[in-house]
């Protein structure tokens, strides 16, 4: 079965980051910045946080806004990066809303999420799960 | 052993506020042979901070430090900042979280130095390849730290990757314990560094990530982050998980360890009101962690409150609250009021003041008044036991200095005391107000030898209490002596690292190694304890250099009335424990 990452309740969010460590470290590095996940507040802690990740659309604009057709479309929703063909010139970023896609500046190849539920194993309070794609 | 980590480590960025420049150096060997944190901030120190430096004069240095482990592993998140304190005049350290840590390990710092002083009021913005000084005329005179923070975070950038360091108007006045802010509800609280910002007409600090390194041994790596991971998540951080440290109230008090009304008892009537159970109950609104923290002991309570000149309009607000500031506002000045409490909290918070310095001091105030050594012409106000109104006032006369006597009592609680009298019952120990402990006289012994004169020093605290618990008898006071420096120098390891004190438990020597081995070091259990003691006798060193003689402490008389669970304690075996500790450290620094 096609599997995608949910929020199952961001209010549980302590803003601990360690998916986004976790992200990181799937790749091998130490760092929040190549992280696929994000954690931000909106404006202050005490408001809680946001949680920032791809939400595996049925029909992602940001494959149709890829000029290069770098942007798969996956079975059941979500995109595949083929970062050879990738430009970098960052369509993708501007067309989608909730902010789930970012280049990274050390490659200039968008950092995207595959759905591995890697980052779901280290969140400590239940804020994300990796579940099928109904 | 491979180089790659400790070299990403090892970059130091200089910034000169004075002449507006800036630098990155390889100092390989000071991590090398430091490790990180603590151990590497000592050094620093000494190479920046002349001996007899003014505190607040521009030949003082603000150093921070992070550690090899940090935020790679869970709990490891901690920031260390070092410099010459303005409360005491000595070596100090202070210790925050938040996301201070991750930011400077991966804007691919393991330290930052800052020297001299700026003109006018300026804040930073370091960023992996670059720093901005940013004119703060604009920020300077926004008193509240709070305020200052949500200015930044709309005009810097980095949202969730940043650090917001800043602070509020007790800094720029100068008050001895000023505090620095960092995010919301973390501080480097002690010690008066919000004071060495003010100084040097520094406003905030943002620190923006942005780096990323390889892990060398990636799959020893995950073995042991693994299992590092779980055993946070255990029995041994529960209790910070759950109610927090303000679970201590309760269980401080029923022993008769809590101090109350200026440490004249060890148990409050009050205390129910105040513990962690009723909090959570009544007002726990969120629980928030630091970076790679799946802890979350930051309990932020909300208070809802309505205008008193418009009926149906309310406002919210949210105030962390802790052990520490719970005791030193709440029990030790006689307030019960939970909602009292947390608007005193709140002031403290605005104005960038530390906690328990300002707890102690108004506590000192009052019982100077109670008896009759000072009147209503110094205080201005009529301080009460219990009055949370008044000492809301009180907090901010500190910072606003009205008369004299508000000015000697923002130079901390010992200067006002000799001013005015009361010297006895002015909690100091080298001049730095105690956190909340009457437990035992293994405390107070740790409070006058240990390097920061700060109960994490040693948590000799905890030593007092298993005693009392086991029906244990006193150790003879050269063994206690020997026991609080030698878990003072292991926590030097976990400083260096740096690991937060609260997963001392889950940290062993065992682990540390092989954290630090997937990482490329090459450390063995022994070398990390040899380590321990070199930094300890290292940062004993600097303040013996610096003019520190434990047996000419003033120990105020108090600790010597009020009873704890261990009974009395006796001078004699206070003076022992001195002498003893002078002549170890004595002869061996």
């Amino acid at each position: 079965m096609v599997k995608r990452l949910a929020i199952l309740d961001a209010n549980r969010c302590v803003g601990c980051q360690l998916c986004m460590l976790a992200c990181s470290e799937r790749l091998g590095y130490a760092g929040l910045t190549k992280s696929a996940i994000r954690i931000v507040t909106p404006g202050g802690v005490e408001r809680g946080f946001t949680v920032i990740v791809c939400r595996a659309c049925r029909d992602p604009p940001c494959a149709r806004a890829c000029p290069e057709a770098a942007l798969k479309v996956r079975q059941g929703g979500g995109i595949l990066l083929d970062p050879s063909k990738c430009i970098g010139c960052g369509h993708c970023v501007e067309a989608c809303d909730i902010g789930a896609i970012r280049l990274d500046p050390e490659t200039n190849k968008p950092i995207t999420c595959i759905y591995c539920g890697y980052c779901a194993e280290f969140c400590p309070h239940g804020v994300i799960a990796l579940e099928e794609v109904g | 052993m491979g180089r790659d980590w400790i070299r990403t480590l090892s970059r130091v960025l200089y910034i000169d506020l004075a002449k507006k420049s800036y630098w990155v150096e390889n100092r390989e060997d000071l991590f090398e042979e430091w490790l990180g944190g603590i151990g590497v901030a000592v050094k620093l120190y000494e190479e920046e901070v002349p001996r007899g430096a003014d505190p607040l004069g521009p030949e003082n240095a603000i150093i921070f430090s992070v550690g090899p482990l940090t935020t790679i592993y869970p709990m490891a998140s901690k920031t260390i900042a070092a410099f010459k304190s303005p409360l005491n005049n000595y070596f100090a350290e202070s210790h925050a979280g938040g996301r201070s840590a991750s930011a400077i390990r991966f804007a691919g710092y393991g330290a930052i130095v800052i020297r001299n002083a700026s003109e006018r009021p300026v804040y930073l913005i370091i960023e992996p390849e670059r720093v901005r000084f940013r004119d703060a005329g604009a920020l300077w005179g926004v008193r509240s730290a709070e305020t200052v923070g949500r200015i930044l975070r709309e005009v810097t950038g980095g949202a969730g990757v940043r650090s917001i360091l800043r602070i509020g108007g007790a800094g720029e006045r100068l008050v001895r314990y000023a505090s620095v802010m960092v995010e919301t509800f973390r501080h480097f609280g002690r010690m008066g560094l919000g004071a060495v910002f003010g100084s040097k007409k520094l406003k905030a600090v943002v620190i923006i990530a942005g780096k990323n390194f390889r892990i060398p041994k990636l799959k020893e790596y995950r073995e042991i982050h693994r299992e590092i991971y779980e055993l946070t998540r255990g029995p041994g951080t529960k209790k910070y998980h759950d109610l927090g440290t303000a679970a201590n109230i309760i269980s401080l008090n029923v022993i008769g360890a809590l101090p109350t009304r200026n440490f004249s008892s060890g148990r409050f009537e009050g205390a129910e009101e105040i513990s962690g159970e009723k909090l959570a109950e009544t007002m726990l609104a969120r629980r928030v962690a630091c970076v790679a923290c799946p802890v979350a002991c930051i309990h932020l309570a909300a208070i809802r409150e309505e205008y008193e000149d418009e009926k149906f309009l309310y406002k919210t607000e949210f105030i962390s609250y802790d052990y520490e500031p719970i005791y030193a506002l709440g029990s030790n000045l006689g307030i019960s009021d939970r909602f009292g409490l947390f608007k005193m909290l709140k002031a403290v918070e605005d104005w960038g003041l530390d906690a328990i310095s300002t707890g102690v001091a108004l506590a000192w105030a009052t019982e100077a008044l109670e008896r009759g050594i000072i009147s209503e012409n110094e205080t201005l106000l009529h301080l009460r036991w219990g009055d949370w109104k008044t000492y809301v006032e009180a907090i901010k006369n500190i910072v606003t200095q009205p008369n004299e006597f508000y000015q000697a009592l923002a130079l901390g609680v010992e200067e006002a005391a000799k001013k005015y009298g009361g010297e006895e019952f002015a909690l100091a120990f080298n001049r730095v107000e105690p956190a909340g402990y009457v437990t035992g006289p293994l405390y107070f012994i740790s409070l006058a030898v240990g390097s920061r004169h700060s109960h994490l020093d040693s948590g000799a605290y905890s030593m007092d209490q298993k005693l009392f618990s086991k029906g244990e008898k006193l150790p003879a006071p050269e063994e206690a002596v020997e026991k609080i420096a030698e878990e003072e120098a292991w926590r030097q390891v976990l400083n260096s690292l740096v690991i937060c004190l609260f997963a001392r438990a889950i940290y062993t020597p065992d682990n540390i190694c092989n954290a630090l081995n997937a990482l490329d070091y090459d450390f063995t259990q022994d070398a990390l304890r040899e380590l321990g003691w070199k930094i300890y006798l290292e940062k004993q060193r600097i303040k013996r250099e610096e003019g520190f003689r434990p047996t000419e402490l003033r120990l105020p008389e108090r600790i010597f009335q009020t009873p704890t669970p261990l009974g009395k304690i006796s001078k004699e075996y206070i003076q022992r424990a001195l002498e003893t500790f002078e002549k170890i450290i004595g002869n061996s620094t």
